[in-house]
């Protein structure tokens, strides 16, 4: 009796344990790439030519597919989870560092001033003025980060079976057992889609000020400020 | 440094210079795979994109479309089309169309949505047809935005297109996945630093793409 939710004994895990293993190693880089991305937007807004060479290291790091990354690290941290955790890691890195500096820089000049006048110092205003109006570009960016690192867990499988929900892979190919593959696929694309979902939700409660709902903005009936050259590059 | 030998040891042995798995082979290949892939991609995101932009309509039903399709795992959904299909070229291009369609639609999508309107209104107003008005004045006004969407895509796909070996196809993905079982390390290195080349060259093609097809009058000096 093959069933779907049948999992092979040599997994060493259960269905739930599975998903459990998968989001550990999926969203933990993540947020040790927003824990990174933070200071590192911080400086490429205040030094502005520091941007440039930052974006084109990540972009270089981010060309670089994940399969390799994952064997060129096997040599320092083994067949461990770390070996697939610090390329998730690099990668959210990649997408979020863009993403903060953009929000930050969004912040209107008046606001910042206002929030100078009322005593607040660089630190605070950093904190309570420019991270809260950043907050949607910075979700925006994590939607992105968590969902290809959700996605890219399962190619860990190819180095020692550290793929989690991916290990569902190799086994359907061992066993052929084409359900587990199907398994692996809907269940990996579902736990993307909640925790975008919950990452949509974190934006919602985390902007009160925000109209709810639509993200869209009807087309603008009046002249949009053009932006500025260095954001169109991009 | 270990990793800069290996890329050294790599490139200076002859042998990986020519034959079926020498390096303008391999390199040729894996352009063909991306070519395609970001043809066909193309293909399906630019048109939709443009229409539904230029309309305004749909704009919630693609953001869940793109969300979806994100969410498929490319290498999962590679192992899980060649169990069914068998090996071959389209099951390596499914999992790479679905992985480059979603940023070239939402930024297509959100390019022609943030045109201007006042040029649009005169155009209309002047009694342009509406596929005129698309092309002649909200493309090229939303291009450098377009072109970034597919720049991304394209980056992706040369990245993503290694998996391509995984199901016993060529391109630079031979390098990182034989390597892999021959516990080759330096075969490794040397594919994954083809595969970050050819990502940087894809970056100066579109940045001179930009160059000559983006209007001067678009192109803020």
């Amino acid at each position: 009796m093959n069933g779907f939710f049948d999992i092979p004994s040599d997994l060493q895990h259960s269905y739930l344990g599975l998903i459990g293993l998968h989001l550990r190693e999926a969203l933990l880089p993540v947020l040790a790439g927003l824990l990174l991305a933070l200071p590192l937007a911080q400086l490429c807004v205040r030094f502005r030519w520091l941007y440039a060479p930052v974006l084109g290291a990540t972009t270089i790091f981010y060309a670089v597919p994940s399969l390799a990354f994952f064997v060129v690290l096997i040599d320092y941290t083994g067949q461990t989870e770390l070996t697939v955790m610090i390329p998730l890691a690099v990668y959210s890195l990649v997408v979020l560092v863009p993403a903060i500096v953009d929000g930050v820089r969004s912040v209107p000049q008046e606001t910042l001033a206002a929030a100078t006048a009322m005593g607040f110092g660089p630190v605070r205003r950093y904190l309570q003025v420019q991270l809260p109006i950043a907050v949607p570009a910075i979700i925006a960016g994590l939607r992105v980060a968590t969902v290809s690192s959700i996605s890219l867990v399962s190619v860990g499988t190819l180095i020692g079976n550290q793929g989690a929900l991916g290990n569902l892979l190799a086994d359907a190919q061992k066993y052929d057992r084409p359900e587990l593959a199907v398994n692996s696929v809907i269940t990996t694309a579902v736990l993307a889609i909640v925790c975008d979902a919950l990452l949509v939700l974190l934006r919602v409660v985390l902007t009160p000020w925000m109209p709810n709902g639509t993200r869209r903005r009807p087309k603008p009936r009046v002249r949009r400020r053009l932006p500025a050259p260095q954001d169109v590059t991009r | 440094m270990n990793v800069l030998n290996f890329v050294n040891a790599f490139f200076s042995d002859s042998a990986h210079w020519h034959g079926y798995d020498g390096i303008p082979q391999r390199l040729l290949e894996h352009v063909q795979y991306s070519a395609l892939a970001l043809a066909l991609a193309a293909a399906i995101g630019l048109p939709v994109g443009l229409l539904t932009g230029h309309t305004g309509r749909g704009g919630n039903a693609l953001a869940f479309i793109a969300t979806a399709a994100r969410a498929l795992p490319s290498f999962g959904l590679l192992v899980l089309i060649v169990i069914v299909m068998g090996f071959g070229l389209l099951p390596v291009m499914i999992p790479l169309v679905i992985l480059a369609v979603p940023p070239i639609l939402v930024t297509t999508y959100e390019a022609v949505r943030t045109v201007d309107p006042s040029p649009v209104d005169a155009a209309r107003g002047m009694g342009m047809h509406e596929s005129r008005i698309l092309f002649q004045v909200e493309l090229p006004v939303a291009l450098p935005l377009i072109l970034s969407g597919l720049r991304s895509a394209a980056i992706q796909i040369v990245s993503t297109a290694t998996i391509a070996a995984y199901v016993s196809l060529g391109g630079l993905g031979r390098y990182i996945v034989d390597g892999l079982y021959q516990r080759d390390y330096e075969k490794v290195v040397g594919g994954a630093t083809l595969v970050a080349v050819l990502a940087l060259v894809t970056l100066a093609v579109f940045w001179a793409v930009g160059r000559l097809a983006v209007s001067p009058g678009v192109r803020r000096r």
